[in-house]
Parts: C-alpha cells; structure tokens; sequence
C-alpha cells in the first residue's frame, strides 16, 4: 500500500468518458462553495499530504500560489501513509478534516459516499479545472456515481526494474521490452543460482503489503481479474487470476525470489536499491529513491514482461480534493485549483517529486534521471493499463489480501486454496458495501 | 501514604498501598479513630480531590462508560452508532483470532515477568555497599525503560533482520542459521517478548533499588547478632520485606504486558507475514477499529480486555495476603 500513496495512476484506459457526464449533471451538488476565492481574500488554510519526500516541491508550489493570492496562508501537515487515512477517518467522523488534501483510490469511494468531498462540478463549470487536461483513468478514478471528487495530481504505472552490473556477472541477457514470462522467469533462476554466494537474488517485488506493483499485474497479464467491473465481486477465484498469483509462489519456490518472511524482514525496495536483487517490479515512484542509489548508474527500465494473456500494469494515480463542510471552501478551491494547473504540476515534475497528472508536464520528470528511461512509464501508461481495483470499502478486502496471500507466496498452503478462500472473504465484504 | 506514619504497626492504612487512604473496616486500632477525624474535615478535602477527579471521570471512566455501550452498537465508517444488541460479542466469541491473541498476550506477560527476578538480582548487586558507579549503572538499566519504544523497536529489528542481521550473524559464528526472527510465527513471539522484558528491567531495577533501601540496617544488625548467616539474613530479612515492592512491580507489569501494542507493532509491523498469529489482543482492537473499521466490534474486544486486566489485578490482590509481608 505503500506505493499507493505515493504514486499516482492513470492513464491508458481511457475508455468511459464518465467525466463528461459528470460535468453536466451533479448541479445540486456542486452549489455549496464551488467559488473561487477572489485574490484578496484572506484565509488560512490546511493541506494535508503524506510523503516527505515531496514536501520541497509542495513548499514550492505554495510560494508560487501566494504570488497570486498572498493572504491565504496555507499549513502543511505531514502524516506518514501508515498513518494517514486512520487519522483522516477520524477527522472525517469528527468533521474536522483538512481543507485540502491527498486521496487515494482506494479510498475515494468511502469519502464520496459519505459526503465528505467537495464536487469538482462547480469549479470545472467556471473554468477553473479543465479535466481534459488529465488522463480519463484518472478522472474516472475520483469519480463516484457520475461526479468527480478530486483532481488528478500525479499518476504512477508499474514497470521491470534491473541492475545490468548483476546480469552481466551472471552472463544473463539484458531484459527487453519484448519480454515474455518464461524470459523474466529464467533470467530470474539464472540468476539467483550463479550468484547465489553472494545473496544475490534474481527478483523482488512487494508480497505482502498490497499488489500494485506484484500481483495485480500478473493476474491482469494472465488475463484474470482483482475485481468485477461493477465492484461487486472478486476475481480471485478465477483461473486466470490464480496463475496470476502462482508466478510468484513459483519464483520463491525455487528461490528466485527471497522469501516473504525474507522481504518483510528487507523490503524490496533496500534489495534492489543495495545490489542484491537483480530485478524489481515497481512504480515510478521508486525514482526518487533510486536516482540516490550507490548502483544507481547501473539501474535500467523495461515494460512488464508480457503474460500469457497480454501485456498489462495497473495504473495509479493521487488527487488533490476539497472538504465539504470546511469554513474556507472557496479558498480552499483556489489553492486546488492551482495544484491542479500546468505551472504547479510542472513544479512538481522538475522537483522530481512525482510523475504529474496534467498532459504534457510529464518530460521534465522523464528528464529528471535520462540514464533510467523513465519514459517506459509513460508508454506503459499509454498502451497498456488497466484501471487499479477499488470498490465502496476497498480497506476490508485489501486487509484480507494482506493476511491471506503471503500463505499461498510462501508454499505454505496451495495456491487454489488460497485464493479461493480469499474470493469468498471478499465477496463477503462486498456484499456489505 | 500518610496513614503509614500515623500508625506504623497497624496494618488498616498499609495493607494496601495501591488501594490508597480507601476507608476500610480493618479491625484494627489504626482504623477505629480515623473515621471521625474524616468528618471533622469537612468537605474541605472533596474540594482538594476535585480537580483530580474531574479529570479521571472526564477522561478515564466516561470513556469506558461509553466503550461500553459502543460494544452494542453498529459504528458507521465515519461516525453513526446502530444498537445491535450482543451481536459484537457473539461475533467475537466465535472469532479465532480472539483465542490466539489471548493465548499470545499471556505468553509475552509470563516472559516479561521472568524479568522480575532478574531485576531482583541487579537490585541487590547495585545495593552491595562499596559497588562503584552504581548510579551509572542505573541510568544504564533504565535508559530503555524511558526510551521511545518506536526508537527501541527500530534498532532491534536490525539485530533480528534474519539475512543482514547482527544477532543472526552471531549465531553464524557457532554454525547456528538463525531464522528470520521478527517474521516467522513463534520466533516473532520470543522476540517481542525479549524486548519488551529487556525494556521493562530498568522499571523493575528502581522500584526494587528503592524497596531494598527501605529495609532499616538495624534489622540486619539484630540478625548477624543472632547469629544469621547472610543467607539467612536476605531469606528472612531481605525477600520479606521486599515483597510489597515485588507485588508492585508485579502488578503494573502484568497490566503493562496485557496492553502491549506499540513495541510489537514497530518491532512487526502490519505487513508481517507472521502477524497474525502473533497479535496481541490490543493489536486485534487496532487492526478492527483502525484498519478494518469495525469500530463496534473493536469497542467490544476493548470492553474483553478491560474485564480480563481487571480480573487478573483483583486476583492479585486477593493473593498478595498469602505473600506480601508489611512492615
């Protein structure tokens, strides 16, 4: 989950323009405080956010924000993502949320339902948000029974990550963008075997801490699915999606992969960022800890090994969106509305703080490491998708996730079994959506 | 505290210190005249109490109060209470979680109380007259008491990393291949246990520091007079009159181990493979009401854990007569 909240997704996809629609019914939602605040005016405002990592660039964006509006003083309040949404949700219960502040796929749905956002209607109505200007993904992400909550930030997509140092020493091929998985798989034992005594393995990747960057991408390559499109049931028990998750007991079956006690222990990302791991599925979100990695000239990207069934990454991405309720809505808009511009997403990709939502401002974060090929996001982003699966309590399944894969990745119990039981745990709980 | 020094033989005021001034009908001499003197006082000391009582009410018993009726009810995700009558309890009953967690949180209190003696040991080596630096030595066995329990869990996780390790290195040295001790269940157990004992010495080194300076040295004088050797002398002297402070130390240790939730927690975290069968039963609230967002349900596990603490310190009280001798 971590990378959830840093990444932001989105993209291809495109299909639906659910936005449209949005834009044009939702009156009577978006009356309340869909102003924007006049430069004057004065207020104080709190954004909250939770990745320190990007708190330069945000830093930046509120200087720039208060050349045009100097009285609204905006604070920021930073909350570790462990922490972020159990505060958030005791904030939501006692009214008393930010004014502005980062959500999630996961769960925008859950806020949504409970009236707790501000519509975008209102302000993209007067011009002030143009959602043309970012990924459909994205705005259909945030988009809850026809209106849309937030405005895209920055998005993320998954990609290979690989350290050509350790390939040549194991006299391994270098992946390609062609790939397929019987290539990453035996480049993956190849590996591990010949530089076993140095603890090198063949690949890491996120097993037990959510799927964005494992196996909600295997399932999708092996044409299975997480969720049903009408978020009602799970995908889990399909075939498909059970060969999805046996790539990955396979690999730390026959130690290719370290182990999940192994990755829990180290995560994936100190594997690969420290040489001993020669390949790492991951997001862009890893560039900005990658980009400062003592390998980091040796470091290369390539797309998603193609799956039996297609090519295939989730896609992510964060929005910036509004409280209702607060006592300065229409300040509150005004900073949104600016987040959401070219000049403050352009800030944040020259930061390097993220990949960003708005079209066109993505080339200065692709620029901002040439040597990884970060465009590999971009195109992932553009031909080969695939909405991440949320639903109305996306946080009850996702718990279940967490608790019972991690038996089927370490061969404790078979994959099947698994993966049945996690279908009806989750079909359980989406029934009480 | 003060009844203490109004009658030092009687044992009315000093049965039980952690009972406080309570009145009690002790049948002793001690508690006969001070009843009166109570009334005489007027309402002067309520007035004293007050604000300390505000304060408890407010924030200690109307909680539990409404805890309590929260484990009947339904919590909607962002507030909204529907009465659903036992049904949490029922729920809860039938969860398995439930009996892991009870069984895990006994396991860690027992380890962590093997720290008692242990403490006993260095409380008496520290009161050794003519031990040098013993007041370094006590800040050094109580800095982990008072250090972040965040920042002891982080540096301990690197000892117990099962690949990179220190103590996994250590073990290699002997040809032991040591497992990876905060994930794989069982192990995790062991090494929560060991830091939360490790982190609670320093508490229990102090109060016994203290209890083992109370002992007044003329009753080892009258004992080497008559003859007691020094293992006589700390059998019948020294263990005795240490034991209130060992029911002390007893008690808030016990009720500090049913709540153990933030060293396993960042020794852990909720990405463990091995967390859940190595959750505590405040681990189990967290997880429903934080992560789950069954506030109801949660509210019912808080309402187990509150009558389990209770019941275990009442029955410590109720033994401490079979055992604790007051001076």
């Amino acid at each position: 989950m971590k990378h959830l909240l840093r990444s932001a997704s989105l993209a291809g996809v495109a299909a639906v323009a659910l936005t449209l629609s949005a834009c044009g019914g939702g009156d009577d939602a978006a009356e309340d405080g869909a102003a924007v605040a006049p430069t004057d005016a004065q207020a104080e405002i709190t954004y909250a956010i939770w990745d320190e990592n990007q708190k330069p660039a945000i830093d930046q964006n509120i200087k720039d924000f208060n050349e045009k509006y100097p009285n609204i003083k905006v604070t920021v309040d930073l909350t570790p993502y462990q922490q972020y949404f159990t505060k958030l949700q005791t904030q939501g219960e006692s009214r008393t949320l930010p004014d502005v502040f980062w959500m999630n796929g996961p769960n925008v749905q859950l806020y949504a339902a409970n009236d707790l956002l501000q519509p975008v209607t209102g302000l993209v109505e007067s011009g002030d948000v143009d959602p043309s200007k970012y990924p459909d993904a994205l705005n259909e992400l945030y988009s809850f029974e026809g209106t849309q909550y937030g405005v895209p930030k920055d998005f993320d997509t998954v990609a290979l990550w690989y350290n050509k140092a350790l390939f040549e020493q194991a006299g391994v091929d270098l992946p390609t963008d062609d790939w397929t998985w019987d290539d990453f798989t035996a480049a993956a034992g190849t590996i591990s075997e010949k530089l076993a005594d140095q603890g090198v393995y063949g690949v890491v990747t996120e097993l037990n801490g959510g799927g964005q960057s494992s196996y909600y991408d295997s399932i999708l390559q092996a044409g299975g699915h997480v969720i049903s499109e009408d978020g009602t049931s799970s995908g889990y028990d399909d075939p498909a999606s059970i060969e999805g998750l046996r790539l990955w007991a396979d690999l730390v079956a026959d130690g290719a992969s370290p182990s999940v006690q192994q990755l829990s222990d180290t995560k994936p990302n100190v594997w690969f960022n420290s040489g001993k791991a020669a390949m790492f599925w991951s997001g862009n979100w890893s560039v900005a800890e990658m980009k400062d990695s003592p390998n980091k000239d040796d470091f290369g990207i390539v797309r998603l090994p193609e799956g039996p069934e297609r090519r295939a990454t989730v896609i992510h991405g964060l929005a910036n969106v509004v409280a209702a309720d607060g006592e300065n809505v229409e300040a509150a808009n005004a900073f949104l509305a600016y987040l959401g511009s070219e000049e403050a997403q352009r800030t944040q990709a020259e930061m390097g703080a993220a990949n960003p939502a708005y079209t066109g401002t993505q080339e200065a974060f692709v620029d901002s490491v040439p040597s990884f090929g970060i465009d590999v996001f971009l195109e992932s982003a553009d031909e080969m998708s695939f909405p991440y699966p949320i639903s109305k309590n996306t946080a009850a399944w996702n718990a279940l996730e967490n608790e019972l894969l991690p038996q089927a990745f370490s061969g404790e119990r078979p994959v099947e079994d698994v993966a049945k039981e996690l279908a009806d745990a989750m079909d359980e709980e989406l029934a009480k959506e | 505290m003060t009844s203490v020094d109004r009658s030092p033989r009687a044992g009315a005021g000093v049965a039980s210190p952690a009972r406080g001034s309570t009145p009690r009908p002790a049948g002793r001499a001690g508690g006969a005249d001070r009843r009166p003197r109570r009334s005489h006082d007027g309402w002067w000391p309520v007035l004293f109490v007050l604000p300390t009582m505000f304060g408890v009410v407010l924030f200690y018993l109307w909680p539990i109060v409404q805890t309590g009726y929260f484990s009947f009810t339904e919590w909607g995700a962002f507030g909204g209470q529907t009465w659903v009558g036992a049904e949490n309890y029922v729920r809860l009953a039938s969860d398995p979680d439930l009996g892991t967690a009870v069984v895990n949180t006994l396991v860690y209190t027992a380890i962590v109380l093997l720290g008692i003696p242990v403490a006993m040991v260095v409380a008496s080596l520290l009161n050794r007259p003519g031990m040098r630096f013993t007041a370094f030595y006590r800040v050094l066995y109580f800095m982990p008491y008072v250090a972040m329990p965040t920042a002891v869990a982080m540096v301990w996780r690197l000892i117990f990393n099962g690949d990179f390790g220190v103590l996994n290195w250590l073990l290699g040295l002997v040809g032991i291949d040591g497992p990876a001790w905060t994930s794989t269940p069982g192990f995790a157990l062991v090494a929560v246990s060991v830091v939360g004992l490790w982190t609670s010495l320093g508490f229990a080194i102090i109060i016994l520091s203290a209890g083992l300076r109370n002992i007044p040295p003329e009753l080892y004088e009258a004992a080497a007079l008559d003859g007691a050797t020094a293992w006589r002398q700390f059998r019948s002297v020294t263990v005795p009159l240490l034991t209130p402070s060992v029911f002390f130390v007893t008690v808030i240790t016990v009720i500090n181990g049913f709540q153990l939730f933030d060293l396993l927690y960042a020794l852990m975290g909720q990405a463990n493979p091995a967390i859940q069968q190595t959750q505590s039963l405040v681990y189990l609230f967290y997880n429903e009401a934080f992560l789950r967002n069954d506030k109801g349900f949660a509210a019912a596990i808080a309402m187990v854990i509150l009558l389990i603490v209770g019941a275990v310190t009442l029955l410590q009280f109720r033994m401490q007569r079979r055992w604790v001798t007051y001076a």
